[in-house]
């Protein structure tokens, strides 16, 4: 099973990645072999068999819907690249009319 | 006072000394930063160090235990593997995307060992994002091998295995998605142990493969691994894949189970392939031995073989999506950009490392439309039958064994340009992930070149305690002490 290079580059903009044409070529060829290993997969018959999403089956925990403060916002704040008092500045998203 | 050897210590024999007031916190911290002076320019197991605060909190814990005060790791040095958070400290991830981050919150795990009076020394190297099998993946240095420099430790929990190997810390928690404590718990000759899935609350620890994640302790010996386990387990509120079970006394039940006889499965898939010639001799000698108080079986896991296949599209798929979040928003490294998305995709494509975006390329592919039948789907059904192998295996039998990885330690260098073979690597651990179960690697033996033999035990689901009776056994019965040369000579 191989993958072209065009896929790549159409992979590598739904997982907001970006390659140089060189490191894309190389990585086509790495993962057409990872994509051949897995056809492994395919000689089984899987026709009855159903997935398992998590291997310890648990029952989903639900808990009220209760607001609680984290202490230290301005913790979590330190961490953002670029800050305007306690907002976090970003690239403008909309257009101007 | 008398001086501390390190390599003389456990966690266990460590506490009754500070108990008899032979040794204080502050000596035993002191001495560990001096072995990390000496030793660490060498292995590089870590990443940051928090000598300052460490000895405080040395200085804080010999105060409480003078007040008699006795939290069951009070004063105890322990490093911790850098994708899980401790307040205050970087959390890294061994990535540049995190270079900066500082945690602003303690990990529930975190949270549970400073209550009973542990002390941080640092945080440890590991793969980028927990992904690797080799800790070459770092994206800051290559974390060296105690016993043999010019070797990888393992990975991805590489720097915490060559810590504790090199005594540089008397334990340690790293995370397992696919075999990240077990595999370099052998490469570095100590005890590594991944708990059942859902033993132990992740809450703060950065997800790779949420399916799969699970935190565990490294030890210098099974009992030391035992009393780390039973204080982080437990049901967690703030981790919804965490068990609301009731955590057995681990310790208690290793030591009251000392001579208890189990039914051992030996899955010939296990032993069938290219697996070195030493090891599986070691490994020979050792349950000829144990014949003789329990009963050993053949077993068969018949999926083994698609193990490999299952996991490398299972975990890349989980982690496309968890790594999401890494976009230059809100945290973390952010390019320079004029639009939003070209922030997005500059801020990942220097930020990740070429693993990490291998991995995040297979899984979007894996899920993407039109694929995600044949592969994501596909994996998950195969998954289920890995699962069943297990679960009909231990009707038959109470515990099973096999080598933790196909040979000892590989060089530096050796796969890291072919990633299959880097995958490959991980077939024995990897299967134990996707049935949840829990499993340990513990060392039996030394190759002729003095690389370490590791054995791993796998139990059924919450059967941790089995699991740690059996390595308990064991570890007697090989009654070998594993300290690399460099832990002693520097």
């Amino acid at each position: 099973m191989s993958i072209s290079l065009e896929e790549v580059f159409k992979i590598a903009h739904l997982a907001r990645l970006e390659f140089t044409e060189e490191e894309a070529q190389k990585l086509t060829s790495e993962l057409s072999k990872i994509l051949d290993y897995f056809k492994k997969l395919q000689t089984l018959d899987t026709e009855n068999v159903s997935p398992t999403f998590h291997a310890v089956k648990l029952k989903t925990p639900f808990r009220e819907d209760e607001v609680k403060a984290f202490p230290d916002i301005d913790e979590i704040l330190k961490n953002a690249p670029e800050l305007k008092e306690n907002m976090i500045v970003v690239p403008k998203v909309v257009k101007a009319p | 006072m008398a001086s501390i050897d390190l390599t003389e210590l456990t966690i266990t024999k460590a506490l009754a000394l500070l108990e008899e007031r032979k040794i204080s916190s502050v000596e035993l911290v002191e001495e560990t930063f001096r072995q990390i002076k000496k030793v660490d320019p060498k292995v590089k197991a870590f990443l940051h160090l928090n000598e300052e605060k460490a000895i405080e909190a040395a200085k804080k814990a010999d105060e409480l235990r003078e007040k008699g005060e006795k939290g069951r790791l009070l004063g105890i040095p322990l490093s911790i593997k850098d994708n899980i958070c401790i307040k205050g400290l970087p959390t890294t991830c061994a990535s540049k995307i995190l270079e900066n981050f500082i945690a602003p919150y303690n990990a529930t795990v975190i949270e549970k060992l400073e209550a009973e009076g542990a002390i941080f020394i640092g945080k440890t190297n590991l793969d980028e994002f927990a992904m690797g099998s080799s800790t070459e993946n770092s994206a800051f240095f290559i974390t060296h091998n105690p016993w043999d420099l010019e070797r990888v430790p393992g990975g991805s929990s590489g720097g915490s295995a060559a810590a504790v190997a090199s005594r540089m810390g008397l334990g340690s928690l790293g995370s397992d998605t696919g075999g990240s404590i077990r595999q370099p718990a052998s490469f570095c000759g100590v005890v590594g142990f991944k708990p059942t899935y859902g033993r132990v609350s992740r809450f703060g620890l950065v997800a790779f493969a949420s399916s799969l994640d699970q935190i565990g302790p490294f030890g210098t010996n099974v009992e030391d691994t035992a009393l780390l386990l039973q204080i982080i387990a437990g049901h967690d509120p703030k981790d919804s894949t965490s068990a609301p079970m009731e955590v057995p006394d681990y310790v208690k039940f290793i030591k009251e189970n000392e001579n208890t006889s189990y039914k051992i499965g030996l899955p010939k898939e296990f032993f069938e392939g290219n697996i070195d010639k030493e090891m599986a001799q070691t490994i020979e000698d050792l349950v000829n031995k144990l014949k003789k108080k329990h009963t050993i079986k053949e077993i068969s896991l018949p999926h083994t073989e698609y193990a490999v296949a299952t996991y490398y599209i299972i975990a890349p798929a989980e982690a496309s999506s968890n790594l999401a979040r890494y976009d230059g928003v809100k945290y973390g490294f952010r390019a320079e950009s004029k639009n939003l998305i070209e922030m997005y995709k500059k801020s990942r494509a220097l930020g990740f490392g070429r693993e990490v975006k291998r991995r995040i390329m297979i899984g979007t592919y894996a899920l993407s439309a039109g694929y995600y039948d044949a592969f994501y789907l596909k994996a998950s059904k195969v998954r289920t039958l890995i699962l069943q192998d297990f679960l009909n295996a231990f009707k038959e039998v109470d515990l099973i064994f096999s080598p933790v990885t196909p040979s000892p330690a590989f060089k530096i260098g050796e796969k890291i340009s072919d990633p299959l073979q880097m995958y490959l690597s991980d077939i024995f651990t990897i299967p134990v992930n996707l049935a949840g179960i829990p499993g340990i690697s513990i060392p039996i033996g030394l190759t002729s070149n003095n690389l370490p033999i590791g054995l791993q035990i796998m139990g059924p689901h919450f059967k941790d305690e089995l699991v740690l009776s059996l390595a308990y056994q064991i570890e007697k019965e090989v009654n070998m002490k594993f300290i690399p040369p460099i832990a002693k000579e520097g």
